[in-house]
């Protein structure tokens, strides 16, 4: 047996699984990927939608399939398993099973037939059970690969499919086998299961009762392409629901009946499934049965409010059980934890958001790779602080949900974070150089031949607008050579498809009408490019977002709307020319702004990547909030020690240098090649720097409470972080009593956030006081105790247990006050649970403050030109598959200068972020925007009017020859100064005054109004 | 009982915002009716005031002129550029004839779906009230 070497194993092929193979591949290293499933996307692609921003989840996550799929320098293997990982890192040797599928993936072209003949009927597990599929399937349409499967233990063996399988590509002779594989590094990145809740939680009644689901089977309920089409409908008996109870922490946040954790998206999916399901069918009624509502992330606690006001109903409660009627619905019996009443409710569904679980093959892979997992079964880190991501075995990293719970932004964050660590071992590798790009066919002297492709996105599109008839009135458009329909376009099926027709019919246009060009735009662009043809000549006409989803209730106008769009993109079409990506050698340096934890991590990550770093830091010193803090959770690590480890470190590292004491005075450039002024101030240097890629890592602060609880007029009211700072200084004295209020400026109209860390913070500070006070009665005042995720929960029923303080629930709408008297400070607050004011004594009051982004972000943010929302908190590319990058090109940003995050998922971060950074840096070429501005020169009068509409300086006069000048490079194909220009000597390629006046003028075939 | 008119809108769109909210009212299948069609560009500040009086030439009876809010283009500031252009260029519309309301220059962000389905609906009930575009000028 030959054996296979690569650089990096990756284990598990869900939205983590992905994301790190892509960006090692990314940066030239060689990537296994090993999938236990038939199809790659994990959990991610069950989903309907995605919180907080309600992007449709095959959407966003179909693009990174394909792409995985079809990089150079990746390798998949699905229906595959580790078995066994030798050696060590730099050497690792993997023996991997090979599990037959009997299908040749060589052969089939998963055109489906075989599945159509087959007889045998099984329940579908990618649809949770709610349906059924065949003995030999696909998971899903959009499945990568694209190729059938047997399920051998349903499989009868009839024979019927190798009958009907016209490419012979079944046979019940392959066998499973061996393979024997090399790797420097690995990541293992297997997920998580959602708890089916038949032993644990029965009283829920799920198994017994036909219309109690969980939340993952509500997801399949709600996607166009689940059991019921998008329809909302009961198991039982196919009825529309009126009433749908969700109930929250099933399994979860319980020693008993359960894991002690916090599950950590189950607050937020069952407030996207609400919200959905009111958005969908407005007159159903949905109420959420939570214990605490944990929106802590970016934008959670506005999508919780919008929820709200969209009529869901949230009920602070303690559900008891849940038993079923005649009619098979099922009554709900719960007690009140505000008004401390039982009552019964009867509800047509019943959704149960259960607990994430480990998947059940870790404990036989931890075995097979010799690390080690807890007691639920995920895995562990050898240090959860310092290094989250690295498992208890040098050389072997872990991402998303095979370590805990983890929504999708974190899960993609720790994958980069792997990524990047994973890339250490590899750093004196040779890596591949990227990909020559494909020879292209010239086109410009041929007629127009436009290929048609109309998609039905099974019933998205098909289910509304009239796909033959959209088809039909695509063959008579002028320049219209070729038009096909699929079920879906973005399947690898399909796309095979396109591939031949444009090779068969000598297509020298593409129009694909489908869904929206923002993503999948780039999938098909990709598929033409294979074939030879210029990305420049694939349009897009988007018939799905915006004809067969918003006009459902008007099928026939939709299908009009449908054939108007084919035509306009067609008439583009017939203007469209190549467009050429100019290539641009990148300076390999990177910088880092910030020397706090994210900074320097992120340093250290590249430095030992073998990338030359700058670390740049506003204050004399490094260690950021390192210098203010006391302890560190998890751990009580006190925070001077992994100051002193990390500034050690830093200074270890030839590869840094850093500038202390010193600001960011001016930015120019673009990715590949930014030159940035630092100016160590009066009496420093100024120093110019050149690097390819920016890190952002400027890390938070508390929002001013002056004026508010008596902050700033009572020395004895103070912050967190003023706590801290006594608890490490040791000048806190003795105080008797301690109130600490949580939620302080969060919550409120002025700033709706909540802070993500304040309840950590103040469960680890109310330790620390009874440490120091032993005596002291201390007091929580909290809204919600938002202790989300694994760990920070169980710290919190530890805390009550040792610390026993008096905790009293309040609401934001109605905050605490505090007042100074003749012995202290009176606090006066009102308990929602024993729906009563009570007054508490005082003499230190410390308020859990709002927090911030940091104080330079509006400076900063203009010199960078990225954006930062109202709380000085940059904005990411995407909240759910970008979280690390910034929409410009080469800037990307980690820590809690996105949001606020724990120290170890500020490691996870900011190891992520330096892994992006060193994608352009490592690859050394760039390539700049192709849809750049271009001048006439002999139309070009020299008025000089467009010289202001450039916000990017990439438009200067020609003095002598009375002409404007663009610097491509600089240029970012807004356009602004073609609009500008009025002697038409500008133009934007790609979309260029032709192409758009094309598509005007032949909106509406025929009219007009002259 | 005379059938109801149905006017032509034209939507211009920047790709970063307004075309993304008006993905994201498909996402969320917001309804809307179905009078408009979508031409994108990467800016609003892209749009070239001819292209909108070219609409009106081909059949469009109304237009919508939609980017990104203030403050928030992608490119800074083309935003800015199409709102100073465009308030010149309703005033001009009064001269071809063409009621100033058949035009409308506005703000939706990507994840603002619900507004961009508002927004088209309004026009077309204003449209309809209207009636259909007569130009003056040929
Ligand atoms: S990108 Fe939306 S207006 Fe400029």
């Amino acid at each position: 047996m030959q054996t296979q070497s690569y650089d990096t194993l990756v284990i598990g092929a869900g939205i983590s699984g992905m994301q790190a193979a892509l960006d090692l591949a990314e940066k030239g290293y060689r990537v296994l990927v090993v999938e236990r499933q038939a199809s790659i996307g994990g959990t991610m692609v069950k989903l309907d939608k995605t919180f907080p921003t309600n992007d449709c989840a095959i959407c966003i996550a179909a693009p990174k399939m394909v792409e995985l799929a079809r990089h150079p320098n990746i390798t998949l293997l699905t229906s595959a398993r580790v078995e066994q990982v030798k050696g060590s890192v730099g050497n690792f040797e993997v023996t991997i099973w090979r599990q037959t599928t009997y299908v040749d993936p060589e052969l089939c072209t998963g055109c489906g037939d075989c599945a159509r003949a087959c007889p045998v009927d099984v329940d579908d597990t990618f649809n949770g059970r709610l349906s059924q599929r065949k003995a030999i399937y696909l998971q899903f349409p959009q499945a990568v690969p694209a190729i059938y499967t047997i399920d051998y233990a349903h499989c009868t063996g009839c024979g019927a499919c190798d009958r009907a399988c016209g490419p012979r590509a079944i046979s019940f002779l392959r066998r499973s086998r061996p393979l024997r594989v090399t790797a420097a590094s690995v990541i293992v990145a297997t997920g998580f299961e959602l708890l089916e809740p038949t032993e644990l939680r029965k009283e829920y009644g799920f198994g017994r009762f036909a219309n109690v689901l969980t939340a993952l089977q509500y997801e399949r309920i709600l996607s166009a392409s689940g059991p019921s089409d998008g329809h909302i409908t009961r198991p039982s008996d196919g009825k529309v629901p009126q009433r749908i109870a969700w109930i929250q922490c099933v399994g979860s946040r319980s020693e008993q009946g359960g894991y002690p954790y916090c599950s950590k998206i189950c607050c937020m999916y069952a407030t996207k499934e609400a919200l959905i399901t009111r958005e969908h069918a407005p007159d159903t009624e949905a109420t959420i049965f939570y214990m605490d509502l944990r929106a802590y992330g970016k934008d959670f606690q506005q999508y919780y409010e919008r929820a709200a006001a969209h009529g869901v109903r949230y009920v602070r409660s303690r559900p008891a059980m849940v038993s079923e009627n005649s009619d098979q619905s099922v009554t709900l019996t719960y007690a009140d934890t505000l008004t401390g009443t039982m009552h019964h409710e009867s509800f047509d569904m019943l959704v149960l958001s259960t607990a994430v679980v480990p998947s059940p093959d870790n404990r036989r892979l931890a075995q097979a790779l010799d690390i080690a997992v807890d007691d639920h079964g995920f895995f562990v880190p050898r240090d959860p602080l310092r290094e989250p991501l690295h498992a208890t075995r040098e050389g072997i990293f872990l991402a998303g949900g095979a370590q805990g719970p983890n929504d999708i932004p974190d899960s993609v964050a720790q994958a980069c974070g792997a990524a990047g660590r994973a890339a250490i071992p590899l750093a004196t590798r040779t890596r591949a150089k990227p990909p020559e790009p494909p020879a292209e066919r010239e086109v410009s002297d041929e007629p127009t031949r436009t290929g048609v492709f109309v998609c039905s996105c099974g019933k998205n599109i098909g289910g509304f607008v009239d796909v033959a008839a959209v088809t039909e009135a695509a063959q008579t458009l002028p320049g219209v050579s070729f038009v096909e329909s699929s079920t879906f376009a973005c399947s690898e099926d399909a796309q095979r498809r396109i591939r031949a027709a444009i090779d068969a019919n000598g297509l020298n246009r593409v129009v694909v009408a489908a869904c929206s060009p923002i993503t999948h735009g780039p999938v098909f662009q990709q598929t033409c490019a294979e074939v030879g043809l210029n990305a420049g000549l694939f349009e897009m006409a988007n018939i799905r977002n915006q004809c067969s989803w918003v006009h459902s209730g008007a099928p026939g106008a939709a299908t009009t709307k449908s054939i108007d769009l084919v035509r306009m993109a067609v008439a583009r079409a017939d203007q469209m020319r190549p467009l050429t990506a100019q290539m641009l050698p990148v300076h390999p340096d990177c910088l880092v702004i910030g020397g706090g934890v994210a900074g320097m991590n992120a340093a250290l990550t590249l430095a030992d990547m073998g990338i030359n770093t700058y670390l740049v830091e506003r204050e004399p010193i490094l260690g950021g909030k390192l210098n203010t803090l006391a302890t560190l959770a998890p751990g009580d690590v006190a925070a001077s020690e992994l100051r002193e480890q990390m500034v050690h470190a830093v200074q270890q590292r030839p590869r840094i240098k850093l500038f202390l004491g010193t600001e960011v005075r001016e930015i120019s450039g673009h990715v590949g090649d930014f030159r940035v002024t630092l100016d160590e101030g009066i009496g420093g240097e100024i120093n110019e720097v050149r690097v390819g890629t920016m890190i952002v890592a400027t890390g938070f602060r508390e929002a001013n409470l002056h004026g508010r609880y008596g902050y700033g007029n009572e020395p004895r009211v103070i912050t967190q972080l003023e706590l801290e700072r006594h608890l490490r200084e040791g000048t806190l004295g003795q105080p008797r009593s301690v109130v600490m209020i949580n939620c302080a400026g969060s919550l409120e109209a002025e700033n709706p956030n909540c802070c993500r860390i304040g309840c950590g913070i103040a469960v680890k500070n109310l330790r620390r006081l009874r440490e120091a006070a032993p005596t002291a009665k201390l007091s929580l005042l909290y809204h919600d105790l938002r202790v989300y995720g694994k760990g920070q929960e169980e710290h919190f029923t530890q805390m009550l247990r040792e610390v026993e303080p008096l905790r009293v629930r309040y609401d934001t709408a109605r905050p605490p006050t505090v007042a100074a008297t003749q012995s202290g400070l009176e606090v006066t607050v009102y308990d929602t649970l024993l729906r009563d004011e009570l007054t508490l004594e005082a003499d230190l009051v410390v308020l859990t403050a709002a927090l911030r982004g940091d104080s330079e972000t509006s400076r900063l943010k203009q010199m960078l030109k990225v954006a930062a929302n109202g709380q000085d908190f940059y904005n990411e590319a995407h909240a759910k598959i970008r979280p690390l990058d910034f929409n410009t090109e080469g800037i990307y940003l980690c820590g809690s200068d996105h949001y606020p995050r724990t120290i170890a998922d500020t490691m996870a971060q900011a190891a992520g972020a330096a892994s992006r950074a060193a994608i352009p840096l490592l690859r050394g070429e760039v390539s700049v925007e192709a849809i750049v501005a271009e001048v006439q020169p002999e139309l070009c009068s020299g008025c000089g009017l467009c010289l202001d509409s450039c916000a990017y300086g990439a438009m200067s006069m020609d003095a002598l020859q009375n002409l404007v000048l663009i610097e491509e490079v600089l240029c970012k194909g807004c356009g602004t100064c073609v609009a500008a220009c009025p002697s038409g000597a500008l133009q934007q390629r790609g979309f260029t005054d032709p192409q758009l006046l094309a598509m005007i003028e032949t909106a509406w075939e025929g009219a007009t109004n002259e | 009982m005379s059938e109801r008119f149905e006017p032509n809108i034209l939507g211009l769109l920047c790709s970063w915002c307004a075309y993304t909210g008006a993905d994201t009212a498909g996402v969320s299948r917001a309804q809307y009716p179905a009078n408009i069609r979508i031409v994108r560009v990467m800016c609003s500040g892209r749009i070239d005031p001819i292209f909108v009086a070219r609409a009106f030439e081909h059949g469009a009876d109304g237009v919508l002129v939609a980017g990104c809010h203030p403050g928030d283009c992608h490119y800074v500031s083309g935003n800015h550029f199409a709102q100073d252009r465009f308030a010149t260029f309703a005033r001009i519309l009064d001269f071809f004839g063409i009621d100033e309301r058949r035009f409308r220059l506005d703000w939706v962000s990507g994840a603002e779906g619900a507004r961009f389905a508002t927004i088209v609906s309004e026009m077309t009930e204003e449209l309809r009230a209207l009636g259909p575009l007569k130009m003056k000028v040929s």
